[in-house]
């Protein structure tokens, strides 16, 4: 057993300085959702390429799997950063379930007091522990599918997950998951480190438009890959061709 | 304002005043018999009428077992906070006509429970007060008291008077989600007497210094944000102001160890 170790076991892990680690541990909380909640606004402009044609989409993957720049497609790059936001997603929950109300009698005291208070912040930090409770088994799910079949991400392969697969409910849960959490999480973050509170009711009305905003879209998106999905029903599985190499093809036939 | 009516209408005559019932939640922790539970007393509405005087007709008048605290009756003394319709606040500085004529009455959470509306927020500040060393400390060495006070720039003084103006009286604690869940919180009140004495130029200690009283998650790093005592605070300091820049301070005072 090491010293440090027999230190902590003996209670007396904070004397006499107290450790570097809150604070460490409080600021990787921080930057992590912070990384989290960006990357979820772009992650959702890439896949609402989709509401602008199955072009745009299958563009938009291969630009990720590298096709524009090694001139062929390597669907592994798109798992390697899959595995960076898994680090990184796994590290944010560690982090954060450290806030959470651990036994019964804290979430019946924290409930209590949330529903006599009637204050919004209060209100909407419950929603974010059930939201990202939520998310510790979704995005997982989401995450582990990605970064093992990210060859199956393309305007068909995406669409008959939604429809054929049956996934549709699952990502529409896991939609509002992301947005209620990651737009309370941004808001949290502005208030709590820098913003004062004359900025608060300007944050709180961007955050809702911005929650408002990134739902329309995620809804749109998710009615046109199960739109795509079911009248590609009974081509499951078969990869989509863009147009411009179709018609190509078709061309040398002529 | 329909059912807010003056005294006297205009022409003379007078008007019948709102009646107001109050449910108090009572409870004796003194005696084994008690149990907490509601009781209900009707007060009719006199102009200006604010919750201190309320309590003050109930127990002269109706029940003189009823307690709860009043030092100073104008919000300075920090005594009265209760929860008034589920939310902390001063009694003195609560006008009923601000209410509907239904109104709760709760003690506070978190402080320990005198009886009725009464809590003991001396003993939880002390305890805060004693953990936190919110007195200037000086280096006791080089104290001479011969000597004439060092100056203090009236902009620096008038920036720590305005933390100063906080009157202990609890109802940031009792609005915060984050001290209810965990009894070693320190609370706003705290951070707020953390960020006074580092502001001020006497005390010696350094940011290190401050990081051994709240540099954790019982301290500064448990603060959750969710900004209930920015929104009660009776004195309307600016706690979320005051929690940013000590959370900030005590981030670069841990990174450097």
């Amino acid at each position: 057993m090491s010293n440090d170790t027999l230190i902590i076991q003996a209670g007396l892990s904070d004397k006499p300085r107290k450790s570097k680690w809150p604070a460490r541990l409080d600021l990787a909380q921080s930057a992590s959702g912070l990384f989290l909640a960006l990357f979820m606004w772009l992650h959702m402009f890439f896949v609402a390429s989709i509401c602008l044609g199955e072009d745009v989409m299958w563009t938009v993957t291969k630009f990720f799997e590298g096709y524009y720049f090694f001139g062929t497609a390597y669907p592994r790059l798109v798992s390697v950063v899959v595995g960076v936001v898994i680090v990184i997603f796994v590290t944010h929950a560690l982090l954060a379930v450290r806030k959470f109300p651990i036994s019964y009698k804290q979430y019946k005291t924290y409930h209590a007091h949330m529903k006599s208070m009637r204050h919004e912040d209060t209100t909407l930090w419950m929603w974010q522990v059930y939201t990202g409770f939520a998310m510790f088994f979704l995005a997982s799910a989401h995450l582990y599918q990605m970064f093992v079949w990210p060859q199956e991400i393309g305007p068909y392969g995406s669409a008959d997950r939604m429809w054929s697969d049956m996934l549709w409910p699952f990502y529409l849960v896991l939609l509002l998951c992301v947005e209620f959490h990651g737009g309370i999480g941004l808001y949290r973050l502005a208030v709590k480190w820098c913003w004062p509170n004359a900025t608060r009711d300007f944050l709180k009305k961007l955050k809702w438009a911005t929650t408002g905003f990134f739902l329309i879209i995620g809804f749109a998106t998710l009615f046109a890959y199960m739109k795509l999905g079911y009248e590609h029903r009974a081509n499951y599985g078969e990869p989509y061709v863009p147009t411009s190499i179709s018609q190509s093809i078709e061309g040398t036939y002529k | 304002m329909s059912d807010v009516q003056k005294n006297t209408a205009p022409g003379g005559q007078s008007r019948k005043n709102r009646l107001l019932t109050f449910h108090i939640l009572r409870y004796n922790p003194q005696d084994p018999d008690s149990k907490p539970h509601m009781q209900s007393y009707q007060v009719e509405e006199a102009e200006g009428m604010t919750l201190f005087l309320a309590l003050t007709e109930i127990r002269e008048h109706q029940d003189p077992t009823l307690q709860y605290d009043f030092v100073c009756r104008a919000g300075i003394c920090g005594s009265c906070s209760m929860l008034i319709n589920g939310r902390p606040g001063l009694a003195c500085r609560t006008l009923t006509h601000n209410l509907d004529p239904d109104i709760t009455l709760a003690p506070l959470p978190v402080f320990e429970l005198i009886g009725d509306l009464s809590v003991n927020t001396g003993k939880w500040m002390r305890g805060m007060s004693e953990r936190l060393e919110t007195w200037v400390h000086t280096k006791e060495q080089e104290l001479d008291l011969s000597k004439m006070e060092e100056r203090m720039d009236p902009d620096l003084a008038e920036s720590i008077y305005e933390l100063d103006r906080c009157v202990e009286c609890g109802s940031c604690v009792a609005a915060c989600g984050t001290a209810q869940m965990r009894n070693d919180f320190v609370g706003a009140v705290g951070m707020n007497k953390i960020a006074r004495f580092k502001l001020d130029s006497r005390d010696t200690r350094s940011d290190d210094d401050f990081y051994e009283l709240v540099g954790d998650d019982t301290g500064v790093f448990g603060c959750m944000s969710l900004l209930g005592c920015q929104d009660v605070c009776p004195k309307e300091l600016p706690l979320q102001t005051q929690i940013a820049f000590l959370r900030r301070k005590m981030i670069s005072a841990g990174l450097k160890r």
